[in-house]
């Protein structure tokens, strides 16, 4: 499989200008010393922590003590970051076929947290935390919420839904940890949530991206100005999102969106946050190792490639894993970054290696027809795929809710606004798609995750 | 468009005179009418809810044209009250839009609508779309017309002495 090269990925230069005025660019590392390492003494360091980790689950971890003999390996064959290449991958069927606690590295009377993965098909995955690795968390979200601008002034609304999801947990320590005002109020109940944003002065908001436009959506139908209350920074994961969500969000409600990311399988959010200079998400590299593969082949992909990101804990006791494949499709940038931390940078997930879609064979991600809708002035990404079989033939349905900005009382100018967006999108996606207007709020919202494709293909 | 809906008398192209030389632009404002547009997807019921929710806030209709597709339609009205319609339709969910048409005094009368559309060609203006008003006015049509120049039509209709309605009489009547 051939993966195309992104764009470009530079820094936004006014969003950097602002934030040099606003802040004092020295006091938004957490932790100098482990964010700015030399790469040198970062190598050093991730090469003796694999190897350590590489011990302790081949002793304690039947699943990989299987795994390593099945290819005839042994753990002192790894001698450098390169040899982590011959290791197997985990994956999430691993996890599921070691249901409930099987990839634990450490008897249950170590483990002081249990979270789990959204069980969307099958058995949910189960992961574990030593008192140690939360303390390590918890270090981790302070480093990527500071990085985007949270401070011990702040006061923080954390609209993630409280429980086995590791979201609003991994959130809600960094933020103490960083001496944050913590607002636990969960997902749900989005009047409720605007309330409390006006009354309790929300000055940073921890949600999807996704529910960053809902919550901009209702504001503007009970007639409140987002740029009158106290929001000045949202730190956004859960979900991929692009460039354009993040200017409509930034430019809607008034604040700076970041974007971090993380996965239960991994740890949580604190895997990577951006910096101010929102040119992709810093990687913690004293933590994890990252590698891109392609999805297809398994092998691993030459710098700068676009591919599968693939994933290795190398601190965690509880729940070590080894090359995780994470489904998540992005680039790895190791340009040093402007804001002196030396860790790695991914690019904002195009997609999930399972979320792409064949459509008469060719390889279509849902965040490429968001990129379109988004290209169109107006047009909000409320959208929804739906595809179908007719006959032998795929087709792609892009049903796309209609606003003020884009109706238009003459039939002719309705019709070319359909017309102009399925021109763009046979050029972006290189397969026809038929466009559909539909009224708003008709397309299914989730407080959480929107759901985006309908593949009725196989039903 | 509606327009085969307007009976034409027989007689010869009549015109009112109720305005003279000195309106133009300064009254170009007052002489538009004001049209909301709704977007209806085609689906059963829902034009049934935009009539439901403008009857429920006290509104009237005064004209109404559909254009449709297969997958959705765009309903115009002119009503009495136009900024409570839109309001109104925006609180339950329908993306509406507000633009600005022109009230047209037509003679009831064969070729009457043919000597307006002369004019307007003369005059270099074009017609988007039309359609006809329900009630009269004096014994002659009103047909609303949207123009891709509003002001411009206004001046060529008024300089040849057709009568073009304004907005508040075109509501209350």
């Amino acid at each position: 499989m051939c993966w195309k090269e992104s764009g470009s990925t530079a820094c936004n230069p006014s969003l950097k200008t602002i934030m040099i005025q606003n802040e004092n660019k020295t006091t938004n590392i957490w932790d100098r010393d482990n964010e700015c390492m030399s790469r040198d003494g970062l190598e050093t360091l991730q090469l003796e922590r694999l190897q350590q980790t590489l011990k302790r689950v081949n002793e304690h971890v039947p699943c990989y003590q299987n795994k390593f003999s099945a290819l005839g390996l042994s753990v002192a064959d790894v001698q450098s970051l390169e040899d982590l290449r011959k290791l197997p991958f985990t994956t999430k069927e691993d996890l599921r076929l070691n249901y409930p606690y099987g990839m634990f590295a450490v008897p249950m009377r170590d483990v002081v947290r249990i979270h789990s993965s959204s069980g969307t098909t099958g058995k949910p995955t189960v992961v574990g935390y030593t008192r140690n690795d939360l303390k390590i968390w918890t270090q981790l979200a302070a480093r990527f919420m500071t990085a985007a601008g949270v401070t011990p002034d702040d006061i923080v609304h954390i609209a993630f839904g409280y429980g086995l999801f590791t979201g609003a947990f991994g959130l809600h320590y960094g933020a103490e940890e960083i001496g944050a005002s913590v607002i636990p109020i969960s997902s749900g109940n989005t009047d409720k949530q605007i309330m409390i944003m006006q009354d309790y002065q929300s000055s940073a908001l921890v949600c999807t991206p996704s529910y960053a436009m809902t919550l901009a959506d209702r504001m503007e139908k009970q007639g409140i100005d987002p740029h009158r209350l106290s929001l000045k920074v949202g730190l956004f994961g859960g979900e991929p999102w692009s460039e354009e969500m993040r200017r409509e969000i930034e430019q809607r409600l008034g604040i700076i969106a970041t974007d971090n990311y993380g996965l239960s399988e991994v740890m949580g959010p604190g895997v990577a946050g951006e910096c101010q200079h929102q040119c992709g998400m810093h990687i913690f590299e004293d933590h994890f190792i990252a590698e891109i593969i392609d999805p297809e082949t398994g092998e691993v992909l030459p710098r700068g490639s676009i591919g599968e990101l693939v994933l290795t804990s190398i601190t965690k006791e509880a729940f070590p894993i080894i090359r995780y494949r994470t489904r998540d499709i992005t680039r790895l940038d190791y340009e040093p970054c402007a804001c002196g931390r030396t860790h790695v940078r991914m690019m904002k997930t195009m997609g999930r290696s399972d979320d792409m879609l064949i459509i008469k064979g060719v390889n279509v991600f849902p965040t490429q027809i968001e990129e379109v809708l988004f290209q169109v002035e107006g047009c909000e990404p409320h959208y929804q795929l739906v595809v179908e079989r007719d006959g032998t033939m795929d087709t792609l349905e892009v049903q796309v809710e209609v606003n003020e900005r884009i109706f238009f009382d003459e039939m002719k100018k309705q019709r070319a606004f359909v017309n102009m967006l399925e021109k763009r999108l046979l050029s972006i996606l290189g397969v026809g798609a038929r466009v559909k207007l539909v009224e708003p709020s008709s397309i299914t919202r989730h407080e959480g995750k929107a759901k985006r494709v309908i593949d009725k293909r196989n039903s | 468009m509606a327009t085969n809906t307007l009976k034409m008398g027989i007689a010869t192209p009549s015109v009112n005179v109720l305005i003279t030389s000195f309106y133009h632009s300064i009254l170009g404002e007052t002489m538009k009418v004001e049209q909301i547009s709704i977007f209806i997807e085609n689906k059963s019921g829902r034009l049934a809810e935009v009539t439901q929710a403008l009857g429920d806030s006290g509104i009237n209709i005064r004209a109404l044209s559909l254009a449709d597709t297969s997958d959705f339609g765009i309903l115009r009205l002119i009503v009495d009250k136009t900024d409570q319609a839109k309001q109104s339709l925006k609180e339950r969910g329908f993306t509406v839009n507000k633009t600005e048409v022109v009230a047209v005094e037509v003679p009831d009368c064969p070729a009457g609508l043919a000597g307006i559309l002369k004019v307007l060609d003369a005059g270099n203006v074009n017609v988007e779309y039309m359609y006809a008003f329900v009630e009269r006015c004096g014994g002659n049509a009103v047909i609303i017309f949207r123009f891709d120049d509003p002001e411009a039509a206004i001046k060529v209709l008024t300089e040849n002495n057709i009568h073009v309605l304004e907005g508040e009489r075109v509501y209350g009547m």
